[in-house]
């Protein structure tokens, strides 16, 4: 007897199962993924030396980096998963069955972020082996608490774009390819903000990374952060649940919509 | 009994840049469990948006349609429990994964246990004969085995109503006749269950359909066993000729008195076109002679043929599927 639960719970392990499995089957490119980034790194890291800035500022890059790979991944992979499904021909069978679409959404992210811990991973371990980037131990678990607040965040975000990248019609990458500067410009992936005029501080601020970053410099490295720490936290705490009613209307209305115009369902369209 | 699938004057128009388009035009139609039912139409007829209202995908424009006894608007996560479709010519999956992952992950979709997901997959797996491929993955797999497991992942729910569109579409005649001779044999072990079948192979539906019904321009022309219809038309009579390549001047054939239909298919390679026409009686058959010697081209062949759904198709419909 499938139960309710099933419906829900069931969806959401076995397509996070299908992301890790499809994420890792081939390993050459595990081993892509999760090095080559570091070299995009290591060309921030020696800009700062060239200039002689400060050590914090690697410690910027490393952390920037990690949640770059998270970054990269929402845009790239969960916002655009449901044009993908669509092209793939899932979409229409996501839609006839009767799993919660919720959870399969949900099952795409979690997938993703298990996917993209290694590349995090390489990251900080190449920011603390290669650069002597020193985290203090004591930081650590209250960092990593504000990491998993971001990531969540990060993720939620890309749950509520995926319905709008296939409402929006244009081919996934475009959408991506529009995201990807400017939020990668205004969040200060590899310097602090600080010195932005106030209103584009603002609207970093509403990407979750920026102040996810801006906690964790503050804790690691002392640098000031944009609001008072407290009211960052409050901002990340409420921005997922939001995000994710967000992402839940959007599906809906997605769903309604194509079954109104018959044609979101369809390769191509 | 309760009706498996039930549709009273549904409508559906599809509005674009040039205007509207109704696909469907009110269709009424019941289809009880046990029914093997078939839809035959031409590109365009229609066949393909009633399945998809049927299966919750697309809403109509006007009337109702039920599918085991629930609203297809009001009702549609009653119906998702009970259906499920495989489309020709689509391989929903993930071509990373093997045949038996894509089978599983569908499994999950309808909440099933490891258990039952487990029983099921080998059932269907050695149901569509992809035993040896089991571990191979999709994107690995050819167009017509790739069909294969999507057949299999339609039934992975064991769907109490299950809804073919072109099924068989890609896949060799003898694992198409295997297919054929698997579901009949679903819907004898389990007189609960109903197929609804779109098909452009009226072989298929001759051979496997209780009822069917012939679809045109988005209006139902006529529901029956296919028996009834080809005793229904069994006085007319069915022309095969063969002739020099005719193109579309074929269609100049229709305009003869007692001509009631005509299907032509060309063969570029022979240079040939092949005619099927539907003649009220023998009285016209020398008009046609004479009008085919009018047009120029040359005649290589004549037979008279017996009447089948085709013959019933294109009288009714004024033209074959091509």
């Amino acid at each position: 007897m499938t139960s309710k639960l099933d419906l829900i719970v069931k969806p959401a392990l076995s397509r996070a199962y299908v992301r890790v499995i499809m994420g890792n089957r081939v390993p050459a490119e595990v081993v892509i993924d999760a090095f080559l980034p570091v070299l995009s790194l290591a060309a921030y890291v020696y800009t700062y030396y060239f200039l002689g800035a400060s050590p914090q500022y690697v410690g910027f890059v490393v952390l920037g980096g990690a949640m770059l790979a998270f970054w990269s991944n929402v845009l790239w992979s969960v916002g655009s998963q449901l044009y993908w499904e669509k092209e793939d021909g899932n979409l229409e069978a996501f839609f006839m069955s009767p799993a919660s679409k919720m959870s399969l959404l949900t099952g795409m992210a979690f997938g993703g972020v298990v996917n993209t811990a290694l590349r995090v991973i390489v990251t900080i371990a190449v920011g603390i082996l290669v650069f002597g980037v020193h985290f203090d131990p004591s930081q650590i678990p209250e960092a990593l608490s504000v990491f998993a607040l971001a990531v969540i965040d990060l993720y939620a975000l890309g749950m509520a774009l995926s319905s709008a990248y296939l409402l929006e019609g244009r081919e996934a990458w475009h959408i991506s390819n529009l995201l990807t500067e400017p939020v990668s410009f205004i969040s200060g992936l590899y310097y602090p903000i600080q010195f932005f005029p106030f209103w584009l501080q603002a609207l970093a601020s509403l990407v979750p990374m920026t102040l996810g970053l801006d906690i964790m410099r503050r804790m690691f490295f002392g640098s000031p952060t944009i609001l008072s720490e407290p009211i960052e936290v409050g901002v990340l705490a409420v921005m997922a649940p939001v995000l994710i009613v967000l992402a839940k209307l959007a599906l809906d209305y997605m769903e309604r919509f194509s079954k109104r115009e018959g044609r979101l369902t369809l390769k191509w369209q | 009994m309760k009706e498996s699938i039930r549709t009273e004057d549904l409508t559906r128009i599809f509005k674009s840049e040039e205007g509207e388009v109704k696909a469907l035009d009110g269709i009424s139609v019941t289809v009880m469990p046990g029914e093997i039912f078939g839809l035959l139409g031409p590109n365009g007829a229609g066949k393909t948006t009633l399945t998809k209202i049927l299966c919750t995908l697309l809403l109509p424009s006007s009337g109702r349609a039920f599918v085991d006894g629930y609203d297809v608007v009001q009702e549609a996560s009653k119906i998702k429990e009970v259906i499920n479709l495989a489309s020709g010519g689509e391989t929903p999956g993930y071509g990373m994964l093997t045949v038996r992952e894509n089978l599983w992950f569908f499994s999950q979709l309808y909440g099933l246990s490891n258990e039952q997901s487990n029983k099921r997959m080998s059932e269907l797996i050695d149901a569509v004969g992809l035993q040896d491929k089991a571990k191979e993955r999709m994107n690995r797999l050819s167009s017509g085995m790739k069909q294969r497991l999507n057949i299999a992942r339609s039934m992975i729910n064991d769907p109490r109503i299950l809804f073919l569109d072109e099924p068989t579409l890609g896949l060799d005649v003898v694992f198409a006749q295997q297919i054929r001779r698997y579901i009949e044999r679903l819907i004898k072990e389990d007189p609960e269950k109903t197929v609804l079948l779109t098909t452009h192979y009226m072989a298929e539906a001759d051979e496997m359909c209780d009822r069917v019904a012939i679809i045109d321009k988005g209006k139902i022309i006529t529901v029956e066993t296919p028996a009834r219809l080809k005793s229904l038309f069994s006085k007319e009579v069915n022309l095969l000729i063969e002739v020099s390549f005719i193109g579309s001047r074929a269609n100049e054939l229709l305009k003869l008195k007692g001509v009631k239909g005509l299907s032509a298919t060309d063969n570029l390679e022979k240079n040939t076109t092949t005619l099927k026409l539907v003649l009220e009686d023998e009285s016209v058959i020398p008009d046609v002679i004479s009008a085919i010697k009018e047009m120029g081209v040359t005649m290589h062949l004549m037979s008279k043929a017996e009447t089948t759904l085709e013959t019933v198709f294109i009288s009714l419909v004024g033209r074959g599927l091509e």
